[in-house]
């Protein structure tokens, strides 16, 4: 009796999610497609500029993802009393920030910190860059160092991304 | 006098019992937010890959690069049968849902398939990879790449195993209440793995060629 009862208090918890034939289907067509168009775009050099790619590739990942959250993994604001929802944000908050500050913060660190920043002592020291850079050149020196240095520490990290 | 002490000494029990009811409390398929919790965390032990992959991605050292080892044919192949054991695991479910055992089992072994498959062409991928020079110590590419790609794979082989045993213990016991919910949990790990694999694909394959 005991054990029936049982039976029926864990039926009725199982019956939060209830699968469907149709909604698997659904799911994987929707999966298939958002999968097929980015391997498309890819394979076939579809996007010429790379940064509008990325941006392209990186939406179709994350609507795939809710895709396969929503019919795969059953995801809705009820399940378990909306536990599962609440969890699912604090994670997807939590990636979020690891991801944006470690791109953030290392990407910083990579332009700020390039060997080829051996002239910033010079920089910091008026009378040094003169014989470095260009010895006919006096009190503008440095300024003209600095615009040198800028534009070849970005040409130096976009190198590095490439 | 003393009858009157009794009874609110026994009221106050009353009231203490209150903080601990003989039924507690207990969220409906506990064991499935709990779950769900740990595939929370193992989430955030692949943010932190997808990271490090971020960072190093481009780092060659002058070694092979992504553009020209990635085999982009192949990795199509893995994620249709990573995608087709997904929707095979849903068919698997239903088949649980209908009490039907042998329909359960039958497409758990079809899952199962497609999950070795998987597991084949990625090694045959890795074995090809480390054959063409790019090996973890090429590299901080080839380190961050087999990292997060191993240990999506090593999620996948666990999974297979955790599916066997599921597959003895259905054959051994049935659809029981607890090996209900073992279908359950192991159709949330395995559709997780396949949305961790979205991001494989897209981050360190698509972007990694561009």
């Amino acid at each position: 009796m005991h054990a029936d009862q049982h039976d029926q208090h864990d039926h009725h918890g199982d019956e939060e999610i209830h699968v469907t034939t149709s909604g698997y289907v659904t799911g994987f067509i929707l999966a298939v497609i958002l999968t097929v168009i980015p391997f498309g775009l890819v394979m076939g050099n579809v996007i010429e500029n790379r940064f509008t790619a990325v941006m392209v590739l990186g939406l179709f990942a994350v609507v795939q993802v809710v895709v396969h959250m929503y019919f795969f993994l059953h995801m809705n604001g009820k399940m378990q009393g909306g536990w599962t929802m609440m969890s699912t944000i604090f994670a997807v908050i939590f990636v979020a920030i690891t991801l944006a500050g470690t791109l953030w913060v290392m990407f910083h660190m990579n332009t700020n910190m390039m060997p080829e920043h051996k002239e910033i002592p010079a920089l910091t020291q008026p009378a040094a860059p003169a014989p470095v850079a260009a010895p006919a050149v006096e009190a503008a020196a440095p300024a003209a160092v600095q615009e040198q240095a800028a534009p070849a520490a970005q040409a130096e990290h976009s190198g590095h991304g490439k | 006098m003393s009858n009157q002490t009794i009874s609110a000494s026994a009221a106050g029990a009353v009231g203490q019992r209150e903080y601990h009811p003989a039924h507690e409390p207990h969220p409906e398929n506990g064991t499935s937010l709990g779950f769900w919790l740990y595939l929370m965390s193992d989430c955030l032990i692949f943010a932190a890959l997808f990271a490090t992959w971020g960072v190093l991605g481009r780092s060659y050292a002058g070694g092979p690069t992504g553009a020209e080892l990635f085999d982009l044919k192949l990795v199509a192949l893995n994620t249709a049968f990573l995608l087709i054991s997904s929707i095979t695991f849903g068919f698997a479910l239903i088949q649980k849902q209908k009490g039907n055992l042998n329909g359960t089992l039958k497409w758990l072994a079809v899952t199962g398939l497609f999950g070795l498959a998987f597991l084949a062409v990625e090694l045959y991928e890795f074995y090809h990879l480390i054959h063409e020079g790019l090996t973890p110590q090429s590299s901080a590419f080839g380190s961050a790449f087999f990292t997060l790609v191993g240990t999506h794979g090593l999620h996948v082989t666990f999974g297979l195993i955790w599916l066997v045993v599921l597959m003895i213990q259905l054959n051994k016991h049935g659809l029981t209440r607890e090996n209900n919910r073992r279908v359950m949990c192991l159709s949330m790990f395995w559709h997780f793995l396949d949305v961790v694999w979205i991001g494989v694909f897209t981050f360190v394959y698509l972007m990694g060629v561009l």
